[in-house]
């Protein structure tokens, strides 16, 4: 048997994903349902030169992570819900530095403590706007283990490409369950490494000075140059600015560097999507039923398709409209109240033929939960 | 092949969710299928009931729960009295003599096998129970071939543990093979 085939749960699928991308340094706090990431990584990371650091807290570990990616390493940390809300402040501050790193959110109930063993997809809002003041932010997901180590490759990749924080938006379901894993051979998959600075030894090097395409060389923190990083805005040598021009040409360029490239930045799938005239828009662990009931009707029949969301935020607003224009209904199968249904409805032509189909209760959302909404929908009855 | 859905119950500490993943995980790596396993997560790890469910199948798997299983293994009195109802009719029930009384009646294959008290009389080291269970339901059902299984077995247990898991499951496997289908 080849020995690239594993069979794991998608917490260790985010990891082997890291680690293909090039992690170097985890630093965290376990919570229940990402607890498995931290573990796996401890093992891990050291047996590759890399740092393993259990933190205090969430937010200490956040700051370790901004802390050690200035320095030049590829860096992550996991959490769920509570967890996540801690690291917000810190979020923040990673994309106003333009700091590169990913944080995994393995969703569970909430607020607050919530439920902790059982699944959810409540945080999609608080991937977007958990912290404060205008900007943008990179937020994806999966639904299977193969895709969860592509998702987590990709986040890499935006992280260093845009230097941004990026969000990984996973659930309990996936991060526990066990499935097939078969790791790409190196090459396989693309890897975006640090791009630094070519600026020799003691010559003035300006961090946030854009090269011409919009991309920021850095220079590892404490090495061959001195600079200032802060919170607050800042010119292109890092030092702060109240001066108009400054502070809206940062936000402006902090919102633009993601919104202006959302075709680059969007990934998703197409199940029986082809000729659809019920469409159902899922992500994550709901997409799971949402394609087993779409191949299943398939089977019998019924033009109903799936359009799986692999990146929620920035949304993919065009590519929604686009695939859902000629359906005469579009159901977005999730399990909170509607976070991404409100995005869909602001993107499709007919909102009024946009409706949820979602379960709030820590259960798996069911194919027959799905699809007894969609006979309700048809006017068919349940 | 059918897509093959089987219910894992029982106690925590039973060794339950373990078996679940061996047999999955040799499906996946032996045999070159896909399968699933998810298990209901919470604070069973002594004790409490838990239970795994596993679908096997040469085609994709989203849906990864089991609603009606084919084949459902109870270990314990509760966890029988709790899931006998879900077996998809005409399935198989395993059950261990030593903790479940059969009662009800459904509509499937019951095989109600000492398992438990083999294990204890012939290697006196009940922690082994699980692999047991494993090798009776290989040697019921055929699902995958024995030695795939103790393939992946010999990938999760420590080596000097080895022998006596292969003995336990050879013993199941036995138990098992007098109820082939």
């Amino acid at each position: 048997m080849p020995k690239n085939i594993r069979f794991v749960q998608g917490n260790e699928a985010c990891v082997e994903g890291a680690l293909y991308a090039g992690l170097d340094f985890y630093a965290g706090y376990p919570i229940t349902p990402s607890t498995e990431i931290a573990e796996h990584l401890s093992e891990r990371l050291p047996e590759i030169g890399g740092k393993f650091i259990q933190m205090e807290d969430e937010i200490a570990s956040m700051c370790a992570i901004i802390g050690a990616s200035l320095t030049g390493k590829k860096v992550m940390t996991a959490t769920s819900g509570p967890g996540f809300s801690l690291k917000q402040e810190a979020i923040g501050y990673a994309c106003m530095a333009e700091i590169p790193c990913v944080i995994a959110n393995v969703q569970r109930g909430g607020p607050s403590t919530g439920n902790p063993t059982h699944v959810s997809q409540g945080d999609v809002n608080q991937a977007r706007w958990g912290t404060h003041g205008d900007h943008s932010i990179i937020a994806l997901t999966a639904s299977n283990h193969q895709d969860v180590f592509k998702m987590t490759v990709h986040a890499f990749n935006m992280a260093e490409t845009y230097r941004t924080p990026v969000i990984l938006l996973f659930d309990e379901v996936v991060g526990h369950m066990r499935e097939k894993l078969i790791i790409p051979e190196k090459g396989e998959l693309e890897i975006v490494d640090r791009l630094r600075t070519s600026v020799a030894k003691d010559v003035d090097y300006h961090p946030y000075l854009p090269r011409e395409d919009g991309r920021l060389p850095m220079s590892d923190f404490g090495g061959e140059h001195r600079y200032n990083v802060t919170g607050l805005f800042h010119d292109m040598w890092g030092f702060p600015s109240n001066n108009p021009k400054i502070v809206g040409g940062l936000l402006r360029h902090l919102i633009d560097k993601i919104e202006n490239n959302v075709q680059a930045i969007t990934r998703y799938k197409e199940h029986c999507l082809e000729g659809a005239e019920y469409i159902l828009v899922s992500y994550g662990s709901s997409a799971r039923s949402a394609i087993h009931l779409a191949q299943n009707r398939r089977n019998k029949g019924e033009k109903i398709g799936v359009l799986e969301l692999q990146s929620i935020w920035p949304f993919p607003t065009e590519l929604v409209k686009e695939k859902c224009s000629g359906a005469k209904a579009v159901l977005v199968v999730e399990m909170n109240m509607g976070q991404v249904l409100t995005q869909v409805k602001a993107a499709v032509k007919n909102p009024d033929r946009v409706f949820l189909a979602n379960r709030i209760d820590g259960k798996l959302i069911t194919p027959s939960d799905i699809k007894q909404l969609l006979r309700v929908i048809q006017g068919r009855g349940v | 092949m059918n897509r093959i859905r089987l219910v894992f119950s029982g106690s925590g500490g039973q060794g339950v969710i373990t078996a679940a993943i061996i047999l999955a995980e040799a499906a996946v790596i032996y045999e070159g299928l896909n399968a699933t396993q998810a298990q209901s997560y919470g604070a069973a790890a002594r004790g409490g009931a838990t239970r795994s469910d596993i679908i096997i199948s040469d085609k994709e798997i989203n849906f990864p729960e089991v609603t009606q299983p084919n084949i459902l293994v109870c270990l314990t009195q509760e966890a029988y009295n709790t899931y006998s109802g879900i077996i998809r009719p005409g399935g198989t029930l395993l059950t261990d003599k030593r903790f479940v009384q059969t009662t009800r009646k459904v509509d499937a294959k019951q095989i109600e096998l000492p398992m438990y008290e083999t294990v204890v009389e012939k290697i006196g080291k009940p922690v082994v129970f699980n692999i047991c269970v494993l090798g009776a339901l290989i040697g019921i059902t055929e699902i995958l071939q024995p030695q795939s299984v103790m393939a992946s077995v010999a990938d999760r247990v420590p080596k000097d543990f080895l022998t006596m898991n292969n003995r336990a499951f050879d013993l199941g496997l036995v138990l098992g093979a007098q109820f082939r289908r």
